[in-house]
């Protein structure tokens, strides 16, 4: 087993190399990966070409690569890798034991990837502790894989597992080294073409060049509203100011979303790349990134990122030998979603409550301490690299006419396989939610899609061929929002998903501006009302007309979008909220106030558990006819090693009953019907 | 070029930069606003004034919205009508419908809009915010449930009073506005200056002092001039059933709109139960009441007695700074025509003598040379000697606002005035050292060729002479004299030097020493050598202490000037009078304040007539004054109360007070403004020029004035500064002098292209110790001053109940190494005492008194800071060093203590308590490279060191950043991470995103709950695990999801929690 080696591609090869962190050399990052540039010799060639092979583990017999996004960790793979250490080191084996970002498939956490030289990378799913001896014996050792764990082979890192269907329809620009790169290590994003885009601005291109071509990619802005990044910069390029400021916003919040974070734990110089390269094009000296601080891996990747990177010339003064000098600093937020609006952002680097502020001035004109300042999200930045040094037209060969290039999708909720994906703009709903994510869960019905957090709205079966881009998804009365989808089955009542997302809101809400501050509660109240069965049917025109309103006349992005869930729920999925105000009832059983539990007679079998867990003692003990239950029943049956009597089935006395769950949860037998 | 926009059809043609509201205004329409106030940054946070605005997406907060050209903009359609009714609707669904007991029933802007659009009450009805009525002072009540959150009662304290009492805190419908710790304003650094009561569009809050004393439109408003300090604010009185119940800020051109507490709610003393209601003659040793027919024959009798057998120069008469301009000329023309003595004078005397002597040496004209509006366009501000947030408090929102605008702020002080909080450089100077540090400025610009050679060379004489006689200050031996670092000493001079346009603002820490005239010079010759004056925005400005003060010196109540400067040993100007006057007037000049006490201690002077001051507190040495007076044959006093001074008198009698009269004041910018009568005098008080011109006339000297606006007809005669000076010219901005004819527009600012006298003159000024110095026997530095709640004596503000609740006595500032070294802590009693008397008073122990220095207010009559002070004058302009004295401090008992500190004591006791090491806030401030915006980070360093947000440690990270504790506070109850309170050591966070919300979060809350025993946002009891439920913790994938510190767990079911958590148990 070998310890990761950091720094490598520092090295210099002999003394005509003159790089150095404070005095970086212009050549840098093609020297590293081609070079030497400045000079030729053979025996430095060598040297670049021995130390670019080992980034890539190419001298290494085997590889073991542990998934370590915050979803691996999340499902175990810190114990995981503890004992492939363990299991590598008792076994002798001579192989790399290294760590990657997110590939995408959560489904399968913990994942593991093994690579024996010459041979395509396995990766195993859902691995677990115990699995690990096998694997290492099995096929580090034996050199066979365990068939039975594999999820599938990579041939190709630019189109991984081509015979995944959750893989086939992707494609990965954004994503592009998530999962195959150890994000904690500069050397590695380097020879994956890393840091190539700034070499070639800094070398090739005049700012305006660089708002030209990423303007004519047709990227728009990946947090949601769709703004064209390009002309973003020009603007901030155009308005005057002593100083500007480039800012990422890194303040995913929408719940049901993790696109941005999956890319800074598993690319994070990819986003400094493009921060970089926006300050080029607008004339910045300075950066934020703005990240929350619910994401502990993240920051500290990116702490490390931005250290490596100014080790290495790519951050400081004078990058790369040129005229540019940017630093980037991280802001930690403090727990508030609004802030991911923002002019609210700005607020909150400032020091203050993040409270939005009305537009114009933009940002791009008056923004941080009052100068120009542009404001990018994560996604978006993490493209810019890959436009560069691909060109606009084959960004902007992705996508539809209007939305250019793909899109980071979030998978979550009730579908087969969580994960992350980048699809092309204008792929269908249907295609991301039934070919990529693999339908509903445990094959239950699909109900709805739920699409860009609180701001964004649920889309029924009906709109399932909706092509996913700006103005399509506008149009259903959704939005794109960051890019989270929660999938919603028929457990899911969408009555109380409407409720959720007001609650949300009005927990979020700055309270700045009346129709946020006080019109979301009184939506929140209704909603409570019908959820509780005390709706009335002219709640819903009051709540649609109330929604409208809130919509328009709301200070910003928050109160704007916070009626979406409700108005797309009452658009799509009226009859829910009839049935809680007609019928009284939840069809889901979700709704607390609306369901009764029963219990099932013929599957009972009348052991008392319920009962003994009720809290109301609403579950009877059933009375005995008199001669019967004395001695052994003919069919009693084995439960926890003894005979019991044959009983007769228990009963839930409706009017005592608090609806609390506890004996459905108790339950061995799905004896307990809620409804 | 103008844009052109069409508003409800009409075209309109406004500058760029102006908003959609105004515009819309210009045009005639009529827009409802909450939230807005010109006066303040625009939030649109009521959404109330929307509009449509044709391309636009949705309606359009105009209030915050720039014009475009041509735009087209619709303000009245349905869909907004609409829209307004549903915001009011909101509005009203959460605010109690009490109008019929609101105070602000007839005033209140969502009453007015509800009634306009028609909106009787809410349709949507719910939920409702908890009353909470913080009314633990004097004058603010505020009334939490009344609030719509319209913000601008916050912006109004940050952006116009920079003081930041209150904030938001809170978010969503939880929002709130308060100050830090939802404590009561008396607990916060409130100034209660009332500009947010001012503001509040609704009943939130309302003036204490109004209750109950009738609805708004029962109230006359009487527009006219403060009573306080020499600002000249504008006020209204608010008069019902001829009483004064009320004051209201005037926009006046001096305060905007602005007032401090005193203006505000000062005004308990117009019907004081204590008022003088009639004369009071004494009779067998007591004052007892008598007709105006006996007390004024009497003073007739006896001041033509003594005239007579010891001749007109054995009588004296101190005139008024709190009297109109009218009757300070009635009562020097008194003395000089019908007494026949130049022994006239008042307390500027005692503030601004050495002023008037300097800057009439140097620029030939004794005033403030520019005006207060201009402060706020300077580039650099160099305030010495004047505790301007104190003494002159809406002044200082002009500097505060010149800061915020980026000017530079240079402070000189022996204390740490607020103001030199926010400078740019603090130097912190001995008292009495002041010409020396000038020099030491000077010095430096001199040397480094900052100063403005074209300027010097063409509109000042002397600079040779001058420029040598600096010489001797270096930096070193500057250094030594006045204790500040050469550093400070050499940014000063930079700040001062470099900047395009920069202003002198000093008051009584320049003038009253016995060098004070050489200060003076000083500052005019820093001024002249970087040619900073003469044009806008720059000068040497003086600020006066008193409302009238420099009307009272413009009058001639001075013994060497007539009115308007005009000597009274110039043959040419004293025949000019005598002709109007119709007698012989005195050559001689008569005896200043000091002088007069002196002689009368002597004998020399038998006779004293004293109009509204109070010498008896108010002037140094006071045993020494009071000797004096008991010395005279006969002292007559004419005040509004019976003062310390006027108990000593043989007649008292009773006058009228500022809101009982007409007339004018001058402010400190030399501008005249009118003063009008609201309500009648009480019981037979009668205005000062009346009872004077009946006692004239009762002492043989016709003088019969029907107005003060004929009086001022007659001074405009005789004083050529004041010659276009009519009150019908006022209006309500006044005129500044010198106004020469009726044609003339007043001036702004002195000095334009040629001073006053021809050319500045520069005069060297050599660096001369104070009168007194410390020693052995008394080792300390003695200095006295003002502070915000009280004025002068005290006989106005401290019959203010209000006043007196949040000022209740004196106190004696000092630095801890001292305290410590004579066994003093903070709060207790102790004695000062100096060669002229002793005085026992509170102990405040702060850092902010440089060490070795002592501070004591004056204004308090039973522990008068006077009673030490040294009578030593300055040699020209006869002031008194009041400024410098040695003393000594013992340890002392105090018989009922004044109002404890109980913030500074809980904070003392939470940290001993907790155990919290407040250095280690220190540490994390002093960890980060830049200060910019990093508050929030701080909090975030210190949670993670105490594991939530102890509240001494915000107090001290709000002191370290200089942001408002209310400021912080808020930004810590904003974000959703910050804890207030002790938490357990295992913080466990459930996910309640959507991924985990639709996948079953609800029963993995219910199951922590169940296991511990705590509800979310709740800890256990031993602090072992907080739960704490968060949006969404990114990790959708594996819903539903946890953390436990930084361990996330994926993929839960409630029984797989239970296990999880017996891990930490």
């Amino acid at each position: 087993m070998r310890v990761r080696e950091m720094g490598l591609l520092l090295f210099k090869c002999c003394d005509k190399c003159t790089h150095f962190g404070e005095k970086p050399c212009p050549d840098f990052v093609k020297c590293r990966v081609l070079g030497p540039v400045c000079h030729d010799n053979p025996g430095c060639r060598e040297l670049r070409k021995t130390l670019a092979a080992r980034v890539r583990r190419e001298d290494a017999p085997a590889r073991v690569i542990v998934g370590m996004g915050t979803c691996g960790i999340a499902a175990g793979a810190g114990e995981v890798f503890d004992a492939l250490q363990r299991a590598l080191e008792g076994a002798g084996v001579v192989a790399t034991l290294e760590r990657t970002g997110c590939i995408g498939m959560c489904e399968q956490e913990v994942l593991v990837d093994v690579v024996l030289a010459g041979s395509p990378r396995v990766t195993y799913g859902r691995v677990t502790p115990d699995m690990v001896e096998r694997i290492v014996v099995e096929h580090l050792v034996g050199k066979k894989p365990v068939a039975e764990w594999v999820v599938g082979e990579i041939l190709d890192e630019t189109r991984p597992y081509e015979d995944l269907p959750f893989y086939s329809k992707q494609h990965r620009v954004v994503l592009r080294n998530c999962g195959f790169i150890d994000p904690e290590n500069i050397d590695e994003y380097l020879v994956h073409e890393g840091y190539v885009a700034l070499s070639k601005i800094l070398s090739e291109m005049t700012p305006e060049d660089v708002i030209e071509e990423v303007k004519k990619s047709g990227l728009r802005g990946r947090g949601g509203a769709g703004f064209p990044t390009g002309m973003k910069w020009q603007f901030t390029r155009k308005s005057p100011g002593e100083r500007k400021f480039v800012v990422c916003n890194a303040d995913e919040g929408d719940p049901g979303a993790f696109m941005d974070r999956s890319v800074l734990e598993g690319d994070p110089h990819a986003v400094l790349e493009g921060m970089i390269i926006a300050a080029y094009a607008i004339g910045a000296e300075k950066g934020y990134i703005y990240v929350r601080a619910e994401y502990p891996l993240a920051v500290s990747r990116l702490k490390l990122a931005i250290a490596q990177a100014r080790e290495y010339g790519f951050l400081g003064h004078n990058i790369l030998g040129s005229e540019l000098s940017f630093d980037i600093v991280i802001k930690e937020g403090a727990g508030a979603f609004v802030c991911g609006e923002e002019t609210a952002l700005l607020a909150s680097i400032q020091g203050e409550r993040g409270m939005p502020r009305p537009r114009p001035p933009f940002p791009a004109v008056r923004g941080l301490f009052g100068m120009p300042t542009n404001i990018n999200n994560v996604e978006t930045y993490a493209s810019v690299a890959s436009i560069i040094r691909n060109g606009a037209a084959w960004y902007a060969g992705f996508g539809t006419e209007k939305s250019k290039g793909t899109k980071v999708f979030a998978l979550a909720g009730k579908i087969k396989n969580t994960g992350l994906v980048e699809v092309p703009m204008g792929t269908t709903l249907r295609e991301v939610v039934f070919d990529i994510g693999g339908g509903i869960k445990d094959d239950r019905k699909f109900k709805a899609v739920q699409i860009g957090g609180p701001s964004g709205g649920c889309l029924p079966e009906s709109l399932l061929d909706l092509p996913v881009d700006y103005e399509s998804l506008t149009g259903a009365g959704a939005i794109m929002g960051s890019g989270g989808l929660v999938v919603a089955d028929e457990d899911t009542c969408m009555v109380d998903l409407a409720r959720f997302f007001l609650q949300f809101v009005q927990n979020e809400s700055c309270g700045k501006c009346v129709p946020c501050r006080i019109g979301t509660l009184r939506m929140l109240e209704i909603l409570n009302r019908i959820t509780e069965g005390k709706g009335v049917m002219e709640d819903v025109d009051t709540l649609t007309e109330l929604a409208t309103r809130v919509k328009e006349l709301s200070l910003c992005g928050l109160g704007q979008t916070a009626p979406n869930p409700v108005l797309s729920t009452v658009r799509y999925f009226r009859d829910e909220y009839e049935a809680h105000i007609k019928d009284k009832k939840c069809p889901a059983g979700v709704c607390q106030a609306l369901t009764s539990y029963t219990i099932l007679a013929e599957k009972c079998r009348s052991c008392g558990l319920c009962a003994k867990v009720c809290p109301s003692g609403a579950i009877e003990v059933p009375k005995m006819p008199e001669g019967e239950g004395e001695g052994e029943g003919e069919s009693g049956e084995e439960l926890s090693g003894r005979r019991v009597p044959r009983k007769k089935p228990y009963e839930i006395l409706q009017d005592r009953c608090i609806k609390c769950g506890a004996c459905e949860k108790e339950c061995r037998f799905d004896a307990i019907l809620r409804r | 070029m103008p844009y052109t926009l069409t508003i409800d059809g009409k075209q309109v043609s406004v500058e760029p930069g102006t908003t959609v509201l105004e515009a819309s205004t210009v045009a005639g329409a009529e827009i409802p606003t909450l939230c807005h106030d010109p006066a303040l940054s625009a939030v649109g946070a009521c959404r109330l004034c929307v509009v449509e605005v044709e391309g636009a997406k949705g309606p359009v907060a105009s209030c915050a919205m720039p014009v475009a050209d041509g735009m087209v903009v619709h303000t009245q359609t349905e869909r907004i009508l609409t829209s307004r009714r549903l915001i009011l609707d909101l509005l009203l669904s959460d605010h109690p419908k009490d109008c019929l007991t609101c105070e602000k029933n007839g005033a209140c802007k969502l009453q007015e809009y509800a009634y306009k659009y028609g909106v009787r009450g809410p349709t949507l009805v719910g939920h409702t915010r908890k009353p909470v009525v913080d009314r633990n002072n004097p004058f603010i009540e505020r009334d939490n449930e009344k609030c719509i959150l319209c913000g601008r009662c916050v912006r109004v304290c940050h952006e116009v009073q920079g003081v930041g009492a209150i904030d938001y805190a809170y978010r969503g419908f939880d929002a709130r506005i308060t100050p830090a710790y939802d404590e009561g304003l008396d607990q916060s650094p409130c100034v209660f200056c009332g500009s947010c009561v001012a503001s509040c569009p609704v009943g939130a809050l309302s003036p204490k002092l109004e209750k109950m004393t009738g609805r708004s439109w029962e109230k006359t408003k009487v527009p006219t001039i403060c009573p306080y300090c020499g600002t000249g604010c504008a006020i209204n009185l608010l008069v019902k059933d001829g009483r004064v119940v009320g004051v209201e800020p005037g926009d006046g051109p001096a305060n905007h709109g602005r007032l401090c507490v005193k203006g505000r709610f000062g005004y308990e003393f117009i019907h004081h139960p204590e008022r003088l209601t009639q004369p009071l003659v004494r009779r067998d040793g007591n004052l007892a009441p008598a007709t105006w027919d006996e007390a004024l024959e009497l003073v007739a009798a006896r001041l033509s007695g003594i005239k007579g057998r010891y001749g007109p120069d054995a009588v004296a008469g101190l005139s008024s700074a709190r009297c109109t301009n009218e009757e300070n000329y009635v009562m020097q023309k008194f003395m000089r025509a019908v007494i026949g003595t130049n022994n006239v004078d008042h307390c500027a005397r005692l503030c601004h003598a050495s002023t008037v002597a300097g800057l009439a040496a140097a620029f030939g004209s004794g005033a403030m040379t520019n005006s207060i509006d201009e402060i706020a366009m300077a580039d650099a501000i160099f305030i010495i000697g004047s505790n301007t947030t104190e003494t002159h408090p809406v002044i200082a929102l002009r500097v505060k606002e010149a800061v915020a605008r980026g000017a530079k702020l240079i402070v000189a002080d022996p204390r740490t005035i607020e103001l030199a909080e926010l400078a740019d450089v603090h130097l912190q100077h001995i008292p009495g050292t002041d010409v020396a540090l000038l020099c030491g400025i000077m010095r430096v610009i001199l040397k480094q060729g900052l100063f403005d050679k074209e300027f010097v060379a063409e509109r000042t004489e002397g600079f040779e002479e001058f420029a040598r006689s600096l010489e001797p200050y270096t930096l070193e031996f500057v250094e030594g004299i006045t204790g500040v670092p050469a550093g400070h000493i050499v940014r000063a001079a930079h700040l001062y030097a470099e900047a395009e346009r920069a202003t002198i603002l000093y008051t009584m820490g320049i003038t009253q020493h016995t060098t004070g005239t050489d200060n003076v010079l000083a500052i005019a010759d820093l001024a002249m050598l970087t040619g900073n004056v003469g044009r806008e925005g720059t000068g040497v400005n003086p600020l006066r202490g008193q409302n009238n003060v420099q009307g009272a010196c413009d009058m001639g109540a001075l013994p060497n000037f007539f009115p308007g400067y005009q000597r009274v040993d110039d043959d040419a100007a004293r025949a000019r009078f005598e002709a109007a006057w119709r007698v012989d007037l005195p050559r001689k000049p008569g005896l200043t304040v000091v002088e007069m006490f002196s002689a009368a201690a002597r004998g020399d002077i038998r006779a004293m007539y004293i109009c509204g001051e109070n010498p008896v507190v108010s002037d140094p040495d006071i045993g020494h004054v009071r000797g004096a007076l008991e010395n005279l044959d006969f002292l007559v006093a004419q005040d509004i109360f019976l003062t310390e001074t006027a108990a000593l008198a043989d007649v008292v009698l009773p006058a009228a007070s500022f809101a009982e009269k007409d007339g004018t004041f001058t402010n400190t910018e030399r501008r005249v403004q009118l003063v009008s009568k609201a309500v009648d005098p009480p019981g037979e008080a009668r205005s000062d020029w009346e009872i004077i011109m009946d006692l004239a006339r009762r002492m043989g000297y016709r003088m019969e004035y029907r107005s003060t606006a004929e009086l001022m007809e007659e001074i405009a005669l005789l004083t050529p500064i004041y010659g276009g000076i009519r009150h019908g010219r006022l209006g309500s901005d006044g005129l500044q002098w010198p106004c020469p004819s009726v044609s003339h527009p007043g001036t702004k600012f002195l000095h334009k292209d040629r001073f006053s006298r021809g050319l500045g003159k520069f005069s060297p000024v050599n660096f001369i110790p104070p009168d007194e110095l410390p020693d052995d026997e008394y080792p300390l530095v003695f200095t006295t001053g003002r502070v915000l709640y009280h004025y002068h004596t005290g006989s106005m503000t401290r019959r203010s109940s209000g006043l007196n609740w949040l000022c209740p006595g004196a106190y004696v500032e000092l630095d801890p190494a001292t305290a410590e070294r004579h066994g003093i802590a903070d709060g207790d009693a102790v004695k000062l005492v100096s060669r002229r008397g002793e005085v026992v008073a509170q102990a405040k122990v702060t850092e902010g008194i440089r060490p070795g220095t002592v501070f004591m207010p004056f204004h308090f009559a039973e522990a008068a800071a006077n009673v030490l002070t040294n009578p030593a004058v300055d040699k020209i302009a006869k002031i008194p060093e009041l400024k410098v004295c040695a003393v000594r401090v013992v340890r002392a008992h105090l018989p009922g203590a004044a109002r404890p500190d109980l913030a500074a004591a809980r904070t003392r006791v939470q940290t001993i308590r907790e155990g919290i090491d407040l250095r280690k806030v220190d540490e994390i401030y002093e960890g980060f490279e830049a200060r910019e915006g990093i508050l929030i980070p701080m909090l975030q360093k210190m949670q993670d060191v105490y594991g939530y947000l102890p509240r001494p440690a915000l107090e001290r990270a709000a002191k370290l950043l200089r942001v408002p504790l209310a400021r912080v506070y808020g930004v810590a109850t904003f974000y959703a991470q910050f804890r207030l309170k002790p938490r357990g050591r295992n913080i466990i966070r459930v996910c309640q995103g959507t991924a985990c919300h639709v996948r079953g979060s609800r029963d993995i809350l219910k199951e922590v709950t169940s296991v511990l025993g705590v509800g979310p946002g709740e800890s256990t009891d031993d602090l072992r695990f907080s739960l704490e439920p968060v949006a969404c913790l990114g990790a959708c994938g594996l819903a539903p999801t946890m953390m436990i510190n930084d361990d996330t767990y994926g993929r839960l079911t409630p029984r797989k929690v239970r296990g999880i958590l017996d891990k930490y148990k």
